[in-house]
Order: structure tokens, then C-alpha cells, then sequence
């Protein structure tokens, strides 16, 4: 790269500096993306601390519901994912990254939730005197 | 990369056509190594979001999330890394400008933020363990300084970064080089705020559910 002309390199940068413009997002995009994150941190702040809901399940299942739209929203407007960036293989890792990830946790959660069922009965006493 | 040498070959057009693969495949190729490792480090907070799942809840009769998070705090901390996040775009869009003194003014709007979050982070970490509320007390607690730790030691290496950037692009300007740079880093940083949407839904906000 160093051992280029200098007249070349000039050509060079300007036809980079074109390519990704695109990749970048405008400014529009961004403030769109901020805006949606706003709205979409506000209203489960919201949701937990004014209590809303008096069931607590429901609240944990429409938070994650917005959690998942605001990590779709940073994937977007400010991460630039799409399907054509480097030939879809920027893609292709977040597909088999979320399918490890869900993996990773659904398998934890489900494992680590049925162990007490799946362990041999103790008996308070015999807990006691455990080492 | 072989394949394109015959193929350029056969056309009679070789310099040109490899020239330019060539090129595309080191800039992409940046790009794509770095989204990789972005997607291993995915991995590894993923690790941590089901170490804190199975162990979230084991107080050893602790104090629980109930008891400790302050919600308003985590909502400001919040809207420091949100800040980060968009005045780091704009620090980009700058640089495709080409304007470099406005890069630099943004880029240092983004790490006064970034710092304000890695402060009131850390207040809020002094105050838990002065509260007795340590790492050791508690699965809950071990789990929870973890995750919530490595975040914000990630925050902590995105600033150094931010100001070694700072500080290239201040000695040799926006060159093509400083341009890759300032690329991964905004990957990077962008990628933070999205592990930190986990981190408030599931354990600030769900802890604080009764």
C-alpha cells in the first residue's frame, strides 16, 4: 500500500471513501434509531418502576418483548446489519451466533431449573451436616 | 484469490481486476474478522446471561435485586450509553465527510459520555459493597458483578481505545488506516449498547420485579 504512487493512492481513496458512504447510515437513520431506543428504554422503565401491571410475569414478558425490538433496532440503524454486507456473511455469524445463543441460555435455564428435581432426595437433616 | 487470477487472466484484463479484488478483500475483510469477533464476544456475555439465569435468584438469604437496584440510576446509566451511541454515529458521518476537527469534537462527546457511564457504574458498585452487598455474599451477587463487571471492562477498553483514536487521527488525520479503525471501534461500541439493553432488561429491571 505504501509503495503506491502518490497519484494512485488519491484515486484509491476517494473510490473507498464512495463505498462506504453507503455502509455508514445517515443522519436521518441515526436519529431515527435513537429516537425508536428512547421510546423503546422509556416505556419499560416505566413499565417495572410505576408498577403497571400487577402480575409480575406479564411485566417480565412485555419487557423482554422490548428488549428484543430494541436490540433489532441497534442491529439496524446503528450496526447497519442487512442481509448484502459482505456478501451476507455478516449475516450468516449473527444467525449461528443467536442460534448458540439461544442454546447457551434456553439449554442452561431448562438443565439448571429441573436439577432439583433430578437430584437424590436429601433429607434436611443430612443437608445440615454436609461438609 | 487463485480462482480470480486465471479468471482474470483468461479476460486479459489482469491489474485492473486484481487489483481491485484484492482491495476488496482486505477492506472486507477487516470487517467481517472484526463482526466475528464481535459475535465471540456475543458468546461470552451469553455465557454470563445464563450463569446469572440459573443463579439470579440464589440470595443465600442476601439481600436481593429488590432490595439493592436503584432504578433511577440504571435509567440515567442508561441514557449515557445511549448518548455514546448516537454521538459516536454522528462522529462517523463526520468522518465520511471527511471534516476531522468535528470527528474529533463528536468522538470526544462519545468518550465523556462513555466515561460518565463507566463512573456511575462504578459509584454504583462502591455503594453495594459498602453496603456489604460484596461479590462473595451471594451466588446472586458473584453472578451479577460478573456480568455487569465485564460489561462495563469492556466500556472501559472501548474508551482507551477511543482516546489512542483520538489521538491518531489527531498525529496523521482521518487517513485510510485511522478510517478502518475508527470503523471497528464504532462496531464495537454500537455492539456494547446492545449487550447493555440485555443487561437492564434482565437484570436490573427484572431484579427489580417483585
Amino acid at each position: 500500500m505504501s509503495a503506491r504512487a502518490p497519484a494512485s493512492d488519491e484515486v484509491h481513496v476517494e473510490v473507498v471513501h464512495d463505498h462506504h458512504e453507503a455502509a455508514h447510515g445517515s443522519r436521518r437513520g441515526y436519529i431515527t434509531g435513537f429516537v425508536l431506543s428512547v421510546i423503546l428504554t422509556a416505556i419499560p422503565f416505566w413499565l417495572v418502576m410505576a408498577e403497571v401491571f400487577a402480575d409480575s410475569r406479564v411485566t417480565s414478558i412485555v419487557i423482554m418483548a422490548f428488549a428484543i425490538a430494541q436490540i433489532l433496532v441497534h442491529m439496524v440503524y446503528f450496526l447497519h446489519m442487512n442481509a448484502r454486507s459482505e456478501g451476507g456473511w455478516t449475516m450468516m455469524a449473527l444467525i449461528f451466533t443467536v442460534v448458540l445463543v439461544v442454546i447457551a441460555l434456553s439449554g442452561s435455564l431448562w438443565v439448571m431449573y429441573h436439577l432439583n428435581t433430578n437430584m437424590m432426595p436429601m433429607s434436611p437433616g443430612d443437608m445440615r451436616t454436609m461438609p | 484469490m487463485a480462482q480470480s487470477h486465471t479468471a482474470a487472466a483468461d479476460d486479459g484484463a489482469l491489474h485492473f481486476y486484481v487489483t481491485d479484488d484484492e482491495h476488496g478483500h482486505a477492506e472486507g475483510g477487516t470487517m467481517l474478522g472484526f463482526w466475528l469477533y464481535l459475535m465471540s464476544d456475543c458468546l461470552i456475555f451469553a455465557i454470563l446471561f445464563a450463569t446469572y439465569g440459573v443463579l439470579g435468584r440464589n440470595y443465600a438469604a442476601g439481600p436481593s435485586g429488590a432490595d439493592l437496584f436503584d432504578l433511577k440510576l440504571v435509567a440515567v446509566n442508561t441514557s449515557m450509553l445511549l448518548f455514546s451511541s448516537i454521538t459516536y454515529g454522528f462522529a462517523m458521518l463526520e468522518m465520511d465527510k471527511g471534516d476531522q476537527r468535528m470527528t474529533q469534537r463528536w468522538l470526544a462527546v462519545t468518550g465523556a459520555f462513555g466515561l460518565a457511564f463507566v463512573g456511575l457504574e462504578l459509584y454504583e458498585f462502591a455503594h453495594l459493597i459498602h453496603e456489604g452487598a460484596t461479590p462473595q455474599r451471594s451466588a446472586f451477587l458473584s453472578s451479577f458483578f460478573t456480568l455487569v463487571g465485564t460489561h462495563g471492562l469492556h466500556v472501559t477498553f472501548g474508551l482507551i481505545w477511543l482516546v489512542t483514536l483520538m489521538v491518531q487521527v489527531h498525529q496523521r488525520g482521518l487517513i485510510e488506516a485511522n478510517r478502518r479503525r475508527l470503523m471497528c471501534l464504532s462496531m464495537f461500541w454500537h455492539f456494547l449498547d446492545v449487550i447493555w439493553i440485555g443487561v437492564f432488561t434482565f437484570v436490573y429491571l427484572m431484579g427489580s420485579l417483585k
